[in-house]
């Protein structure tokens, strides 16, 4: 793989992200103003921002799974590490088993069990050996809180378990392929309370061992777990909306001496 | 105010007759519709069921006889009256027809469920171009062309060329039929799918073909199926393209490059027939055909079911 080559860091599994002049386009229609960012090791950066912003268009750019939509594409400077992910040559299916993706519902793969369900991607890998496989399958479940729960039931279904349940199934599989950096699309907002709060704590106890990206509605949740937020706002220039990135900060920072008037009237419930 | 509450009142009245009214048309039109169904079923159990018996399933074509007269000899037997010829008896049976229309319309089969599925997958997963378009719109009026058309093309590309009818003739004619509604059935069925399972499989960094046959195929693959056995029923059914490409044999035949008999074919044939006892058999035909179209929409309703549950 060509982006598994490259310089060792200085943590040896913490990667990080660097955003510049990124513009999300769909067809001709730019999505959110030309905008940097940086992901930073080990930590988790929250987006925020109210419906239509372009924060989980940001979120899609940076695995490259923002072009799967049709006449949808990205210009600008992507880097994980120091590679750039939207230089010609990559491929952006690497891309993505290097920078994982768990969206906002949660999806079991119908017509796979549960273990088939976390060792898809390790197939897709090209691992075959069997002992492999289950030592590996029973990490990413363990890691992802669910072990207990299924390791019984295999054989079962994804669907048979609840919404909470399958949503940890998509993470596991997401992890079984350890990939650089997880990015979470509003991974609680088909949740309950409860159920919430265990993807949460999984979170923070990923954030050890990964570089996390995770868009939210919930704004009491990036205070929560997130050590880094970027702030999106909706702005009209001739009717027509486009997201913009007016802040980004610590997370302390942002709730509790944003920079930006709009971000505080945001937080306190003002707007969007 | 008690003005608008009567005036409320007089068109809540004629509201409700005309419900009423309405109501009463589409029962009638229901009942109308329903009665050449229960007709058509009700003919073809009763003649048709009266038609089978062993020789129906075991044996080909027999000349009719005239009751009275010894098949083998040809003589006439003994004890029976002298105006008896008039009656002709019942013979032979239509394995030839059920071997024909099995062999034709499962090879067509064969041919439409490959590329049928394969066309329906280009025009769900890949994005809409020009062609993809053309190529929905072809299959559009594929389908719904005339049968008789597909078999006047079937005859003039396949038969004339070749100087014979053929089965395989006919496979391919049915396979004109087919290849058009399994393509748009699998395209449907394929649209259902939510593309979030197809962005979690994207996500993993699988690429597009794996994608595509391992998780996106997979799960839409009773819809896939119900299609290629709707199409199995229509193309069992067909009597035109067949006519024209496979032309019929009263014999019993397991060459797909001669003629060759089809149940269609032999209900058409027998039910023109001036003998009582072949009209037995077009109706024992029907029968036969009948019960593979509904067996089919049985076993399509019966595993949707249970995969639904």
């Amino acid at each position: 793989m060509a982006v598994a080559t490259q310089p060792a860091l200085a943590t040896q599994t913490a990667h990080s992200m660097t955003v510049r002049g990124l513009k999300p386009f769909y067809g001709k229609r730019l999505a959110v103003q030309a905008m940097d960012l940086d992901v930073r090791p080990n930590q988790i950066l929250a987006l925020i921002g109210p419906s239509g912003c372009g924060k989980s268009t940001v979120l899609r750019c940076l695995n490259r799974m923002h072009e799967l939509i049709p006449y949808a594409h990205a210009e600008g400077l992507v880097k994980l590490d120091d590679i750039n992910i939207y230089a010609p040559g990559i491929d952006p299916a690497l891309v993505r088993r290097k920078i994982g993706m768990v969206f906002q519902l949660p999806i079991a793969l119908r017509t796979r069990n549960i273990y088939e369900n976390v060792a898809v991607g390790l197939r897709l890998g090209g691992i075959k050996n069997k002992a492999e496989l289950d030592a590996r399958v029973e990490k990413a479940l363990r890691d992802a809180n669910l072990w207990d729960e299924v390791k019984d039931k295999l054989h079962l279904s994804g669907m048979a378990l609840s919404g909470g349940q399958q949503q940890r199934l998509s993470i596991a599989r997401t992890i079984a392929v350890e990939p650089d950096i997880i990015l979470f699309d509003e991974p609680c907002s088909a949740l309950d309370p409860i159920s919430t709060l265990r993807i949460e704590e999984l979170l923070l106890s990923l954030r050890q061992r990964y570089t996390i990206v995770i868009v939210t509605h919930n704004m009491q949740q990036a205070a929560r777990i997130s050590d880094r937020t970027a702030v999106f706002m909706v702005e009209k220039t001739d009717d027509v909306p486009i997201g913009v990135l007016i802040e980004e900060g610590p997370t302390e920072q942002i709730f509790s001496t944003p920079k930006d008037p709009r971000t505080e009237d945001y937080i306190s419930g003002r707007v969007g | 105010m008690n003005g608008t509450i009567e005036t409320n009142m007089l068109t809540y009245r004629r509201r409700s007759q005309v419900d009423k009214v309405l109501r009463g048309c589409t029962i009638l039109a229901t009942a109308i519709a329903i009665v050449p169904l229960v007709l058509i079923i009700a003919y073809v159990l009763l003649l048709g069921g009266a038609a089978l018996n062993r020789d129906f399933f075991t044996d080909t074509y027999r000349p009719p006889v005239p009751v009275g007269i010894d098949p083998r000899t040809g003589l006439p037997i003994e004890g029976t009256g002298e105006d008896a010829p008039a009656q002709v008896q019942a013979q032979g049976g239509v394995l030839h027809g059920i071997v024909g229309t099995l062999m034709v319309t499962i090879t067509a089969l064969l041919f439409s469920l490959p590329i049928g599925i394969l066309a329906g997958i280009f025009l769900a997963e890949y994005p809409d171009t020009p062609f993809n378009t053309f190529i929905r719109f072809c299959c559009d009026v594929l389908s719904g062309a005339p049968s008789i058309v597909i078999g006047v093309v079937g005859f003039t590309m396949i038969v004339r060329p070749s100087g014979t009818y053929s089965g395989i003739a006919g496979s391919i004619a049915l396979t004109f039929l087919m290849v058009p509604t399994i393509a748009r059935t699998t395209e449907e069925i394929l649209k259902l799918v939510p593309n979030a399972v197809r962005e979690a499989a994207m996500a993993m960094g699988a690429p597009m073909w794996y994608s595509t046959l391992t998780v996106v195929v997979p799960t839409a693959l009773t819809g896939i199926v119900t299609g290629a056995l709707l199409a199995f029923a229509r193309g069992a059914g067909e009597t035109a393209p067949l006519l024209l490409t496979i032309q019929g044999n009263s014999n019993l035949s397991f060459n797909m490059f001669a003629a060759m008999a089809a149940l269609p074919i032999l209900t058409y044939k027998y039910i023109e027939s001036p003998f009582p006892a072949e009209n037995q058999l077009a109706w024992g035909t029907a029968f036969v055909l009948m019960m593979l179209v509904l067996g089919v929409n049985l076993l399509v309703r019966i595993t949707t079911a249970r995969i639904k549950r």
